[in-house]
């Protein structure tokens, strides 16, 4: 059983020609067959198909269908969906309820989406690869040996697989976008604030964002509009208007868009064979009768550096509710209040989420604020006025997603750096909080999927998803199924 | 600037982490190497920059202060990995 899109599927449920329960039962058999790819820490077998039945009632009863009635999703392992377990790929939070519903998963419930599972990711978000989880890696859809990128990982891999066909992620600093590249599907962060983190996991709450990942760009749109928006459970989200999306995406064209090329996402170290294909698609773009504008952007190196003082910093502030007392692990061997703390954390924290909350402690301890914090914020003003000024001249600034391939599973574990500069691309619009797609434009010479990242001006994720539609209509990775 | 196996011993008491001294002796080295990189923000010049900690234009948004309940005592204690009627119980403080 396979659709073009959520608007086929939707016709077809529609007409009558299937039924939520064959369309759900399909996608559970799918997902039971891909157990050994580690994609999914939990199920919801019987409740997906309790759904399924009751929408195909509702249906039969002649009712309003919602706007995303019976489509199949996932959620990543840190969005709140009550009476669901919620473990960010963690041993702390091991055995772990949710008690209440995401914003998101509440809006989501009420336009008729049908929750498949929970997927992998690395621990608390922590990751570029996906091995930073406690249950264990994921493989890469097109090359087992190597990794599908993080921290939503087991998000892109269940969409490439058509496992779901739409997963929530999370996105700090490329979480969403980095494997949607890995695993050739798309993978949008919004503006900071455009949808609400209620019942998000915090990591970094100054770039958190919850983020989709959809094999096209309408299915992406879709959700978007039925997620974005002001929600008073939390302060951060943005009062601005939603907009019609499909609408917004319609009147985007090519002809006459100002694209901005600039120099620092283009450095000698980047992948020749990666840089190969994202200039292909620069050029279908520009035969399109795209403008090529070239921009002066600071270095991405400066935002890694400014993205893991402040990043870390957070960390180590939104982890300390990880104490044992209240919820998730307490280590048996707690006799008194100070070592249940100690213990439980020590127990209960994987490698790299211990390394982050130590660094984030040391740039935030007494004598290093000015040195570290505050300097990393002056940056990141420094970015985000070059950025205001970049879009004064152009649509979107255009990039590659990630500066390799997907990499081997194993290989950047030794050296946190190295696997920190993975996200070199994507953390800059993380650090000046405007919205940026990653679209699949095609494969290296051997085989693996290569994405191009889209920056737009704020709230302008419409004219970022027409722009990321027509590029992927001119480099035809639409999947056909 | 760089951290020593003391500096690490000292911030793990802070962040309530516990190390064994191998474990120690490699997030020093690993800290250090991530400062190192860090090091690179001295080369942006930043005099007289506001330091940005809001990032879209909406500041001190409120609401009405009312009293509400969103989760029951119940509901609260559900994860508890100890509990005692209607309280958290966990193991004494003074010895």
């Amino acid at each position: 059983m396979q659709f073009h899109g959520y608007q086929d599927l939707r016709s077809r449920l529609l007409s009558g020609e299937l039924t939520c329960e064959q369309v759900i039962t399909d996608y559970l058999q799918r997902i039971e067959s891909s157990r050994d790819d580690n994609i999914f820490t939990a199920v919801f077998h019987d409740e997906a198909m309790a759904r399924a039945r009751e929408l195909d009632n509702k249906l039969q009863r002649g009712e309003e269908p919602g706007k995303l009635f019976g489509m199949p999703i996932a959620i990543k392992d840190n969005i709140s969906m009550k009476g669901a377990p919620l473990s960010c790929a963690s041993k702390i939070l091991a055995g772990y309820e949710s008690v209440y519903d995401a914003t998101v998963i509440e809006r989501m419930l009420a336009e008729d989406a049908i929750f498949v599972g929970r997927t992998n990711m690395d621990e608390f978000a922590m990751g570029s690869s996906n091995e930073n989880s406690a249950i264990g890696p994921v493989p890469n859809p097109y090359d087992k040996t190597r990794v599908p990128g993080g921290s939503s990982g087991g998000s892109a891999a269940a969409v490439a697989g058509d496992l779901a066909m739409v997963a929530l992620g999370s996105d700090t600093g490329g979480s969403v976008r980095q494997p949607a590249g890995f695993c050739n599907i798309v993978g949008l962060k919004p503006t900071y604030g455009r949808i609400s983190r209620y019942g998000l996991v915090a990591f970094a709450s100054s770039f958190d964002q919850i983020g989709l990942l959809a094999a096209n760009c309408d299915d992406a749109a879709l959700v978007l509009g039925v997620i974005a928006g002001k929600d008073e459970h939390d302060a951060t989200s943005s009062h601005h208007d939603v907009p019609e999306y499909d609408t917004t995406m319609d009147h985007v064209s090519i002809e006459g868009l100002r694209i901005g090329v600039p120099r620092a996402f283009f450095p000698e170290s980047l992948n020749a064979d990666v840089a190969g294909v994202v200039k292909a698609g620069l050029k279908k773009l520009e035969e399109a009768g795209a403008e090529l504008v070239e921009i002066d952007l600071p270095e991405s190196d400066y935002a890694i550096a400014a993205y893991y003082i402040l990043v870390t910093a957070e960390a180590s502030s939104n982890l300390a509710r990880f104490d044992g007392a209240r919820y998730g692990y307490r280590s048996p061997d707690s006799p008194d209040l100070s070592s249940m703390y100690v213990n439980s954390r020590t127990e209960g924290f994987g490698a790299e989420v211990k390394r982050r909350i130590m660094l984030g402690t040391y740039v935030l301890s007494a004598g290093y604020y000015d040195t570290y914090y505050k300097k990393a914020q002056q940056v990141r003003r420094v970015f985000q006025d070059k950025y205001r000024e970049a879009f004064e001249k152009v649509d979107v600034i255009f990039g590659p997603t990630s500066p390799f391939p997907p990499f081997g599973i194993g290989d950047k574990m030794d050296n946190p750096l190295e696997m920190y500069l993975a996200d070199v691309f994507t953390v800059p619009a993380s650090i000046v909080g405007m919205p940026a797609i990653s679209v699949p434009v095609g494969f290296d010479s051997l085989g693996l999927p290569v994405g191009v990242h889209l920056i737009c001006n704020f709230f302008e994720e419409g004219k970022m998803l027409g722009i990321a539609r027509h590029l992927q209509t001119l480099c035809q990775t639409v999947p056909s199924n | 600037m760089s951290v020593t196996k003391e500096n690490v011993a000292y911030i793990a008491e802070l962040a309530r982490l516990k190390f064994t001294d191998a474990e120690q002796e490699k997030m020093t080295s690993e800290l250090n190497m991530i400062l190192h990189y860090i090091e690179k923000l001295n080369e942006v010049d930043t005099e007289g920059v506001e330091p940005l900690s809001t990032i879209h234009d909406q500041i001190n948004v409120l609401r009405a202060d009312v009293e509400h309940t969103p989760l029951s005592n119940e509901e609260a204690l559900r994860n508890a990995p100890d509990k005692q009627d209607r309280f958290f119980k966990v193991p004494k403080v003074i010895g």
